[in-house]
């Protein structure tokens, strides 16, 4: 079943540093993954461990400093800029404050209709052709038909959310990054929209690569689980693997530290020294080390490259063969 | 006897689009030494309800309709400013949810625990101070760094420095106001973690207020849930998650992704919180309720006995026993 | 897709149920209702509406007359008349050459008005622009830009309006450019800092996810979200410009005589200040009603723009 599915995306060595006044900030750092077609990628990590930037450098809208991306096969970081507009549609993102991604000016309508115009999918002189198709996307996402000349401001979190993917999915893309599209949603309205987002992939084939520091919500989506630190990926598997047997330290505290809603199941917490460390001119040695509990002197000399303890589950740790017990 | 009791409390504010009812004839008891946990939505008022303990209503929208907040047999709604002033800090202190925002960026964070405790102590500058570097252990900070500006401090450093502030004075009874909600897991179970042993070394009361039942699960003792500015479900900790009694608080379980159980699909809830200008008259919760009838929309239900000190707001539970 | 529509409905419907008929209202529209809620400022509109009107209505007189009014009673001397006071005649009373004070101001508010609002949007534009490109695309444009603004600021104001006009000569055109230069690099300023404030949030962003170019993205997504701070200070900035104009006049390098600006008369009347108090007090007056007016509204405008600050 899973060998038909073929790959969407694929990364190699895609890098993305940022100049600042006290040095290189290794906010990506040699990331290699693929997603096939129908998956979802879950990403996750602490704020500043470079997540959000790795979903913008795939889409360029952060220009990755080294690396290559493919999508469906073609190295899209080749393309020009009027290639990169026509290939936009096929990638899209959905962000996470409802109440920062939408312009205030613009009402539901014009919010939806003006990646069409843009891309040059229908002329904004063919109103009846937008009205339809904005309609057929507010039925898709949830979105009550007479809300359509509302401002976003007039609307809830939840409500403003399905604009966001409303205007995502009003190009036919086949590939979404979705960054911490639930976060700043209360409880009930999560469920609804993340419920919502898993219709849609299953109606409409859709492939998700989902940031999110939240555990609990990646395990529910995805069918792989990445691990970042830092810029870069200390651990990926397949949900079962990531929960059942968690190998790098730093995957263990952080599942360790969810707040289990069971009040007779006590948290049984791994310690974790300090905090996150500063991205900014890293040493050559493993960027957890300072953290971890079970770090040695060679760890903060030598990295430690992906190794894989089983089919499908990597971990970037020398230490994997004693920490798995 | 409880240690701190809400009474009847009734608080609106005067907007621009209407009179928002904010909390509705909220009853509520806190034990010496217990944390309670405060478990809602954007909306339900929470932090109205912190606000108003230590009468920190805007003054110019809010309104204490009716109620009772008696704290050491004395009305704190009564209470004048100077007696309130004497209060906060010393008896009563909060902390808030952005850390990031509540340090002041030009004090040290020596002089912001120094001034904390100046304000209710009769003591030297240099006694403040050497309390300042105590508390600042006491949270898990090197004292070297009482000379350090807010900027040098991590988020999580900043939450530990807030909470410094606010256990300076030993206060009674400490009010966190989604205290870990910007931080991340790993930083929220430290703080949690010591946030609960202080509670514990110092027998500090806690008012707990927060969205994750995660939270309320590992560190609460009794547990209120609130809707619309009503107390729906009131219970210990293990009762109320055990035996979820409010469809809203079942609601609030199986809308969350867990990860110790497969769920494919979230139940949630349907709908949106009432526009709080205009409660429906019967259950606030009728309009988003599955098992909603037309005496829902009529009457108001009342708190019914679940078991034992366990109460929830549905009818469904009138004739005692449980929900299925 | 039956099964996608139902969760679609699940979501939505009970609240359809709550929220009955939704009225819908832009920003713009909404600030209106603030500002009208606020007294003062809609105070101050209403005079700053009625002196435009004035100011059309004399124009539209001149082009049907001729001139024949503006001759007649505001710049034909009348020296039997000098410096009367008030009376039922002359309401304001006359100047030192016995013209109709209250004819005078009625038909300088052209100047006042019209100079200031011309020169301001004039700075507007340009400020504008070298903002909006300095804030946009930041780095060495940035620098370049802002740096020559800085200049600029040092200099203060009125010399440098006096300078341009000794350096132009006196005239209308040169009048507003002297008002105006000097505008540019404060408008500027506002408008850098709000574009730098627009432009790194999400919804730029998303526009960019989708395709959209720089001018769409300028146009339709940065500017309209930061025209708020720039309309307060432009409408605060008329008030000075109509300050500098009556300075300008006042120092004699403004309008030229016999033409009824409001400086100017005000200059004229300080020799006669301990005969004939009118003719300095009630230019003085309407003056400083002006900008008064023109204050509450650019106040009225920052709470009705910004209702954050306000609560």
């Amino acid at each position: 079943m899973k060998g038909e599915k073929k790959e969407l995306i694929r990364t190699e060595h895609l890098k993305k540093y940022f100049p600042t006044p006290r040095g290189l900030l290794y906010a990506v750092d040699d990331i290699n993954f693929s997603i096939l077609e129908g998956d979802t990628l879950g990403v996750v990590g602490e704020s500043g461990c470079g997540k959000s930037t790795l979903g913008r450098a795939i889409l360029r809208l952060h220009e990755p400093t080294d690396g290559t991306v493919f999508f469906d096969g073609e190295d899209i970081l080749k393309l020009n800029r009027r290639q990169m507009k026509d290939k936009r549609k096929d990638m899209q993102i959905i962000f996470q404050d409802p109440y920062e991604s939408l312009n205030p000016r613009l009402t539901v309508s014009q919010a939806i209709q003006a990646p069409l115009i843009i891309q040059g999918m229908y002329k904004a002189s063919d109103r009846a052709g937008l009205e339809k198709k904005t309609l057929e996307m507010m039925d898709l996402v949830g979105l009550a038909r007479r809300l359509v000349n509302t401002y976003p401001h007039e609307l809830d979190g939840g409500r403003r959310q399905r604009i966001g993917i409303a205007r995502a999915l009003a190009l036919n893309p086949r590939f979404i990054v979705c960054d911490e599209p639930v976060s700043a949603l209360d409880v009930s309205i999560q469920a609804q929209v993340l419920n919502l987002m898993q219709d849609l992939q299953e109606h409409l084939g859709l492939t998700y690569m989902f940031i999110t520091h939240d555990l609990s919500v990646v395990k529910h989506l995805s069918t792989n689980i990445m691990v970042m630190y830092l810029g870069q990926m200390v651990e990926m598997g397949t949900p079962a693997q990531i929960f059942k047997h968690p190998c790098h330290p730093y995957t263990k505290a952080l599942l360790s530290a969810i707040p289990i809603p069971d009040p007779d199941q006590r948290m049984d917490r791994i310690q974790l020294k300090g905090e996150l460390t500063s991205p900014i001119n890293v040493g050559p040695g493993c960027r957890f080390a300072k953290r971890c509990v079970y770090a040695t002197p060679e760890c903060s000399q030598t990295g430690c490259a992906l190794r894989e303890v089983e089919p499908g589950h990597v971990v970037a740790c020398h230490m994997v063969g004693e920490a798995v017990d | 006897m409880a240690f701190l009791e809400i009474k009847d409390l009734q608080v609106d504010y005067a907007t621009d689009e209407g009179v928002v009812h904010a909390l509705n004839h909220v009853d509520l008891e806190l034990h010496q030494g217990e944390t309670l946990g405060l478990v809602g939505e954007t909306g339900a008022s929470k932090t109205t309800m912190a606000k108003c303990i230590m009468r920190l209503l805007p003054q110019r929208t809010g309104r204490i309709h009716s109620g009772k907040i008696i704290y050491q047999d004395q009305d704190l709604l009564q209470a004048s400013d100077q007696e309130m002033r004497k209060i906060r800090g010393a008896h009563i202190a909060m902390i808030f949810q952005d850390p990031m925002t509540s340090l002041n960026p030009v004090l040290t964070v020596g002089e912001q625990i120094a001034e904390a405790v100046e304000n209710h102590r009769h003591c030297s500058k240099a006694e403040a101070m050497r309390r300042a570097e105590e508390m600042l252990e006491l949270v898990g900070i090197p004292a070297q760094r009482v000379g350090e500006y807010p900027h040098q401090f991590s988020g999580g450093m900043k939450q530990r420095v807030v909470i410094a502030i606010a256990l300076a004075c030993d206060p009674k009874l400490l009010i966190a106001d989604e205290p870990t909600t910007a931080l991340d897991v790993t930083i929220q179970a430290q703080v949690l973690e010591m946030m609960q042993a202080l509670k514990e070394k110092l027998n500090t009361s806690m008012l707990l207020i927060t969205h994750d039942l995660g939270v309320v699960a590992q560190n609460c003792d009794h547990v209120a849930v609130i809707y619309a500015g009503e107390i729906v479900e009131y219970g210990t900790v293990r009762d109320v998650f055990k035996r979820m009694s409010h469809p809203y608080t079942r609601g609030l379980f199986t809308s969350i992704p867990q990860v110790n159980a497969d769920v494919k699909r979230l139940i949630p809830i349907p709908g949106m919180m009432p526009d709080p200008t205009q409660l429906p008259a019967g259950c606030k919760f009728c309009t988003r309720c599955q098992f909603a009838d037309d005496r829902c929309r009529r009457e108001h239900p009342g708190l019914y006995p679940v078991e034992g000190i366990h109460t929830a707001r549905c009818f469904r539970l009138e004739k005692g026993g449980s929900l299925t | 897709m039956s099964e996608k529509k139902t969760s679609a409905a699940m979501c939505e419907k009970p609240v359809d149920a709550i929220v009955t008929g939704v009225q819908s209202r832009g920003l713009w529209a909404d600030a209106w209702r603030r500002f009208r809620k606020d007294r003062l400022a809609t105070v101050g509109l209403v005079v700053i509406l009625f002196l435009v009107a004035v100011a059309i209505a004399t124009l539209i007189i001149d082009w049907a007359t001729h001139n024949a009014i503006y001759d007649q009673y505001v710049i034909k001397q009348n020296l039997s008349m000098k410096l009367a006071g008030p009376s039922l005649e002359h309401i304001f009373g006359c100047d030192e050459y016995g013209r109709d004070i209250l004819f005078r101001l009625i038909w300088g508010t052209r100047y006042s008005l019209f100079i200031g609002i011309v020169s301001i949007l004039f700075a507007l534009i340009c400020g504008g622009v070298l903002g909006a490109v300095a804030g946009f695309y930041s780095g060495w444009i940035d620098n370049l830009i802002m740096r020559v603004m800085d200049i600029f600021l040092s200099i203060p104001s009125m010399v440098m309006a006096i300078a341009i006009v000794s350096a132009l000569g006196t005239g209308t055109f040169n009048l507003l450019l002297s008002i105006s230069v000097p505008q540019i690099p404060r408008l500027a300023r506002i408008v850098r800092a709000s574009v730098m404030s627009v432009k790194d949030r999400e919804f730029v962003e998303a526009a960019r996810a989708v395709g959209a170019g720089d001018a769409l993205i300028i146009f339709k997504y940065v500017i309209p979200n930061c025209l708020a701070p720039i309309i307060v200070q432009a409408s605060l900035n008329v008030g000075t410009a109509i300050l500098n104009i009556a300075g300008l006049s006042f120092l004699g390098i403004g309008v030229e005589a016999p033409a009824p600006e409001w400086g100017s008369i005000l200059n004229a009347a300080r020799t006669y200040m301990r005969d004939a108090w009118h003719i300095s007090i009630i230019p003085g007056l309407v003056i400083m009603l002006t900008v008064l007016s023109l204050n509450l509204v650019g106040d009225g405008l920052r709470d009705a723009l910004d209702p954050k600050l306000k609560n």
